[in-house]
Formats: C-alpha cells, structure tokens, sequence
C-alpha cells in the first residue's frame, strides 16, 4: 500500500513539476517590419533593439520572453501573412508593425483578434484611431510635424522655409500638414513647397533649385532617409548650403551604404532619442547594441527596446502570467498602459492616452563628425 | 474529325479547371468552417482568389489575344478604389446592409469603372503594336496610381464630393472622407470572404472559356497568329481587341474589388508595376493561354514566399531559385513528351495520325 501511494505521490510532483514549468514559460512577444528591402533599416533596428531588451530581460531571471520578429517588407499584404505567420506560432502580445501602412493593416487584425499591440515606430494616426488596444512608443506624425515648426521658430533656426514632401506617402503628408498649419500659426515663412513620389525620387535639382531662388535659410525634409540623402547631394552639387531639419524618418542616414556622410555634417532632427546621452541605462544600450550589431543604434532600435521594457514593467505591475490568454492580457494591458508611467532612453515620464498616442519631449539633435550629438 | 477531337480536348481541360477550382473550394471551405486551418493560409485565401482572377483574366489579353500589357495592376486598382468606395458609401448612406449585398455593389461598381477605363485606354492603345502597346499600358499603370495617390473623395448626405491634390471636400457633419490621397482608403470593412472569391473565380473561368471556344474566340486566336490573314478574311481586329481588353479589364476590377476588401486598408502604392509584373510571370510561368496553368501558378507562386519564410532573409533568394526551376523543368524536352504523353485525349490523336 506504502509503495503505491509513493509511486502516486511521485506522480503527482512530476505533473505538479510539468504544471509549474508550463507556467514558468515565457511571454510570446511577436512583431513585422521590413527586414528586407527598401525600409529594412527600420525593421532591422527595430528588431535588434528588442531583442537587446529580452536578452537583457531575460537574463533577470524575472519575466521571460520570447521574441519573434516575421518580414514584412514594407506591405501591407505581407503583413498580414507576416502577423498570421507570428499567430500560428502563439503570439501572445505584439510589437505590432515598424512602419505605418502594415501597422495601419496589423492594427485592424491585433483589434479583431484581442491581442494587446505596442508599434515601435508607425507614427500615422490611422493606427491607433478608434482601437482601444493599440499603442504607440513613437510620436504620432501630427506631433512631429507641429513639434519640429515649433522648434525651429524657438530655437530661432530659420524665418524663411522651404519643405519638399513626398505626396504619395502617409508619413511625409502627415508631418507636412501639420508642419504648415503650425509655420502659419507661429509666423514662420514657407517660401518654397515642392513633392516628389515613387518612381521620381532620384532627381532633386528642381525642388533644391526653387528652395534656393527663393531664399530659403532652412529646409524642412520630413521624408524617410533615402530621398533626404539625395537631396543633401543635390544641395551640395549646385553649392546651395541652407539648413536641413529633418524629423524621425531621418534617423538611419548615417549607416545608409554608400551614403558620404560629411553631406550629412550639420543636418538637424527631431528625434525622442539620443545616442550620445551620458545617463546610465543608454550608454549601456548603445555600448551592447555596438558590440553586437556593430553600428550606432538610431531611434527606432530605442523604440523596439522601450517597447518591450514597458512591456516588461506592465506585465508585473499587472500580474500577468505566461499561461494567460492573449485576451486576459490584453485587458490587463490596456488598464496599465492608460495609467503607468514609463521611463525609457526615448524619453521620461511616458504615459499614453486613450487614444495609444504617446507623450513625451522630443529631442533636437544635430549630425556632427559623421555621429547624432545632442542639440541641447 | 480533327476538330472534334481538338474540341474535346479543351473540353477534358477546361472540366478538369472547373473541377479543380471546386474541389479546392470544398476542401478548403471545409477547413475554414471546422476551423481546423492554420492563420496564414486562412488569410491568403481572398488574396489568391484575387491573384487567379487577375492572372486568367491577364492570360486573356497576352495568351489569347496576343497583345502584352504591363499595366494589368492598374485596373485592379481602378476596381479596388470604386468599389471599396461604393461598398463605404453603401454602408454609411443605407443603414443595415447586408454584407454580401456590400460586397457583391462594390465588386460589380469596380468591374464596371474598370471596363470602362479599359474600354477608354483601348481605344487609342490598341492601334499600337508588340513593345509599343506593352509601353503604353505600363504608363496607364502609372497614372493610375498618380490620380489616386492625389485624389480626394468624400462622401456625406449630399452624395459625393471629389477634389484633387488637396482635400477641398468640405464634408458636412457626419461626413466620411473615403480615398485620402496618399493615405488611400482607411477604416475599410473586412466583407471579403473565401466564397466570394471562389464566385468570383468561377465567373471568371466561364467567361474566359466561354470566350475561348466560341466563334469571337477562335477570331481573337486568328488575329493572335496572323492578323494580316485574320483581316483579309474580314475579322474586324479592332472590335476583337478592344471586346478582349475591355472584358479582361471588368475582372480585373471585380479582382481588384475583392482584394481591397479583404484589408482594412488600402493605398495607391500596392498596385504598382511590380504587381503588373508579379500577375505577368503567374500567366507566363503558367503557360500563355494555358488557364488551368494561371491558376496553380497564381495559388502556388502566392503561397511560396509565405511557405519560405523559415529562410528568413534568403527567402526572396530561394524563390527566385524556385521559378528559374520550373521554367528549366517545364521546357525540358523529356518532361513534356512525358506530360504530352499523360494528357486526356492524346491517344485518339494518336490513333487519328
């Protein structure tokens, strides 16, 4: 009788043991963004920056997680495969989409499924509006567009400028409305406004061509990288030296290939992060993000790495477990995110609306010896 | 008797096409409702539909009529664009729509505006031959995306209100701005569904066949092969090409439709020339005027990436790798004598030789 009871007994601990591992598991965290392609820099930084985090994390012994990162290439469609993909794995919370159409796509999908979404760096509105569990670490583009006329007119940068915008794209139309209402409401004077879109953006000479007939001392570029590097050619080629401010897409110019940085020498943007920053917890960021990446981390590596940190502090705060349903997260998580208050390297005292948009002060920072110094 | 034999062939063909499409369409249908399928196949179903619609309707155009159009994306945008809009419109003016109703309304509107833009876009087009043609039509393309990316629709109790470059809609209250530019078409509704699809495809195969072995369609193959000779035996070329164009066109549209509504949203960018070329290679890798061939090139060429993904950054590498395969594989001499020798209907040729 003594022997079958034990060989109960030991039964039981082995599934009590079994029961417990389960429960000891990890978060399945999962996002898309372009690790291949045109915009990979984004995706990529994104996905090494929260990466840092979970090994980081991870290694506290504490809440474990478990990352996973699927391509999207900049489209939407291959998002959706891409989110699908991360569901059949058992995505428990999400990191959402890097850029803004396939985070505007996944959003829609995060929403109807009830799992909990945080978006790195998709900065349209359209992906947070009327979904009441998504969130964004990074400015909406309304507020990057008001927040850089705001700081050129206080900074004194500039009285006369110029923007060239790409009007095909969500995020450069989005920063420009927003830049123009503001420039008009604060006196700054716009004397040059000029687009480009897909398929016409290797030619620069006329947009640089009006700025500089007009007299623009300062020229306003809120585009992604790539074009911004061509303009910075063109400004360079006809001897035309105004100012170039720039905002979040901007960020990742310096490690562009085949890109001379000394055109970039003095370009300033508008950006939450700062790489040169002294306080404790990003030294040690960029420190390991070099060691392993061997490149500075811009700002959208920041935002991955915030993300998953606020995660972290939400999920103790809550009292999450890895055994619960991706929707009991979800629940928990909109309630914490409305109220906590998040310090992350993009900046102090985050807390998020209703609405998932962030806030937080944005940093001016300035290209200097081919490194992103602080303005400031 | 050789025509006979000849007819019932394609009829072997075009049955097994059919039966192809519904097998799957239970099997997978089957899957669906049991919820026994994974997510990511779940959700490629409507977009293979689409892509099948878009490259059978395509292969009408380069395959049967002959004529090589690079701008087969431009249409489908066309259908996406009206018909997401009508679908939005329906849904904010007439409270209490059925879905289906929605989703038929806006897949019919995109059909109709895309005929009509390629009944508009024929008419000048079609005069031009071979390289020409294929120019023209990868213009279209781009300018289709330029319009849209720069238009501007609203919708409120008034009706429409349009506006380019910049949004002068000035909605009334309660108003609803659709196509937003570059922004394109947000907040859409996701109606779209495996059944419509699979409709959709049946409709667009009927037609297709339909076309192919009727009187109208052994004159589009006679000005295909030769059109000097087509047009001394009186075929009028220019009714044929612009009936073939402006059909192809409607599916397109309707293809286009379907798509859109499967994605909450939606922008300008998608149908661009690199989508015109991705339907161009399933027609060319399916064999010009070889439907049954544009479909399972279509379904499989769409699955493929996503099947790859486990390569992570070699996936596009590997992909690649994959069709220069099944090109080498489909030509090589052996294989086909071997897929000739398989083929329903082959041995009474035979016997007939």
């Amino acid at each position: 009788m003594k022997k079958v009871f034990a060989i109960i007994l030991a039964a039981a601990m082995v599934f009590a043991l079994g029961a417990s591992a389960f429960a000891d598991g990890a978060f399945k965290i999962g996002g898309t963004g372009p690790l291949t392609g045109g915009a990979a820099i984004y995706g990529n930084a994104a996905a090494n920056g929260a990466a840092i985090a979970v090994e980081e994390i991870n290694a506290l012994g504490g809440i474990q997680f478990e990352l996973k990162y699927e391509d999207d290439t900049h489209d939407a469609e291959k998002a959706i495969n891409a989110y699908n993909t991360l569901k059949d794995w058992g995505m428990q919370i999400s990191l959402g989409s890097v850029t803004s159409t396939p985070c505007v796509a996944t959003a829609s999908e995060t929403y109807d499924d009830r799992i909990f979404a945080i978006t790195p760096s998709a900065s349209a509105v359209a992906v947070t509006e009327d979904k009441d569990n998504m969130f964004q670490m990074c400015f909406a583009d309304p507020n990057q567009g008001s927040a850089s006329a705001q700081y050129i007119m206080d900074k004194g940068l500039a009285s006369k400028v110029a923007v060239i915008w790409k009007n095909d794209d969500v995020y450069s139309k989005g920063i420009y409305e927003t830049f123009k209402a503001k420039a008009a409401e604060l006196g700054l004077e716009l004397v040059s406004d000029t687009t480009f879109a897909d398929g016409n953006d290797t030619d620069f000479s006329v947009q640089v061509a009006d700025a500089q007939a007009n007299g623009a001392e300062l020229i306003f570029l809120p585009m992604y990288y790539t074009p911004a590097s061509l303009i910075l050619a063109q400004a360079d080629k006809i001897g035309y030296t105004p100012k170039f401010f720039g905002v979040d897409g901007m960020d990742g110019i310096l490690t562009l290939e085949g890109f001379d940085t000394a055109l970039a020498e003095g370009v300033m943007l508008l950006t939450p992060f700062n790489a040169d920053a002294t306080d404790e917890k990003t030294v040690s960021f960029v420190t390991k993000y070099q060691e392993k990446y061997g490149e500075i981390p811009n700002q959208f590596a920041a935002d991955g790495y915030d993300c998953v940190y606020a995660y972290c502090q939400a999920l103790t705060n809550a009292g999450c477990t890895p055994d619960m349903s991706a929707e009991e997260i979800c629940d928990a998580m909109i309630e914490q995110f409305t109220t906590m208050t998040f310090n992350g390297i993009t900046g102090d005292n985050m807390t998020w609306g209703t609405d998932g948009a962030v806030t937080k002060g944005p940093k001016g920072m300035v290209i200097s010896n081919g490194a992103y110094v602080g303005m400031d | 008797m050789g025509k006979t034999i000849r007819n019932s062939r394609t009829r072997t063909v075009n049955f097994i096409t059919y039966a192809l499409v519904i097998i799957a369409y239970i099997i997978l249908q089957s899957m669906v409702s049991s919820g026994n399928i994974k997510s990511v196949l779940k959700g490629m179903l409507v977009p293979i539909c689409a892509y099948i619609v878009m490259a059978v309707s395509l292969n009408l155009t380069v395959g049967v009529l002959g004529e090589l159009s690079l701008g087969h994306a431009g249409f489908m945008s066309v259908g996406a664009f009206t018909g997401v809009t009508a679908a939005m419109a329906m849904f904010y003016g007439i409270p209490g729509v059925a879905p289906w109703l929605r989703l038929l309304v806006g897949m019919v509107t995109g059909a109709v505006f895309a005929a009509v833009a390629g009944l508009l876009i024929g008419i000048p087009v079609l005069r031009l031959r071979g390289d020409y043609l294929a120019i023209v039509t990868l213009a279209f393309g781009e300018i289709i995306k330029s319009l849209i990316n720069n238009l501007y629709v609203g919708f409120d109790s008034k009706g429409f209100h349009l506006s380019m470059l910049e949004d002068k809609t000035n909605l009334l209250e309660g108003g609803k701005l659709i196509i937003g530019g570059p922004m394109g078409i947000g907040g859409i509704k996701k109606i779209s569904n495996l059944t419509a699809g699979f409709i959709l495809v049946m409709i667009t195969l009927i037609v297709v066949f339909h076309i192919m072995n009727s009187r109208s369609g052994r004159a589009i193959m006679a000005i295909r092969d030769n059109r000097i000779a087509a047009e001394s035996v009186g075929i009028n070329v220019t009714k044929y090409k612009l009936t073939v164009f402006t059909i192809s066109a409607a599916l397109a549209g309707a293809a286009g439709a379907l798509f859109a509504m499967n994605y909450s949203t939606i922008v300008a960018n998608k149908f661009d020339f690199n989508t015109s070329i991705l339907v161009l290679v399933f027609v060319v890798l399916g064999g010009l005027s070889n439907m049954l061939g544009s479909v399972i090139a279509a379904a499989a060429l769409t699955i493929l990436p996503e099947a790859l993904r486990q390569f992570s950054e070699y996936r596009m590498l590997v992909y690649a790798i994959v069709l220069i395969l099944v090109m080498l594989a489909t030509n090589n001499p052996a294989l086909r004598a071997l897929i000739d020798k398989l083929k329903p209907g082959r041995k009474n040729e035979e016997k007939e030789g």
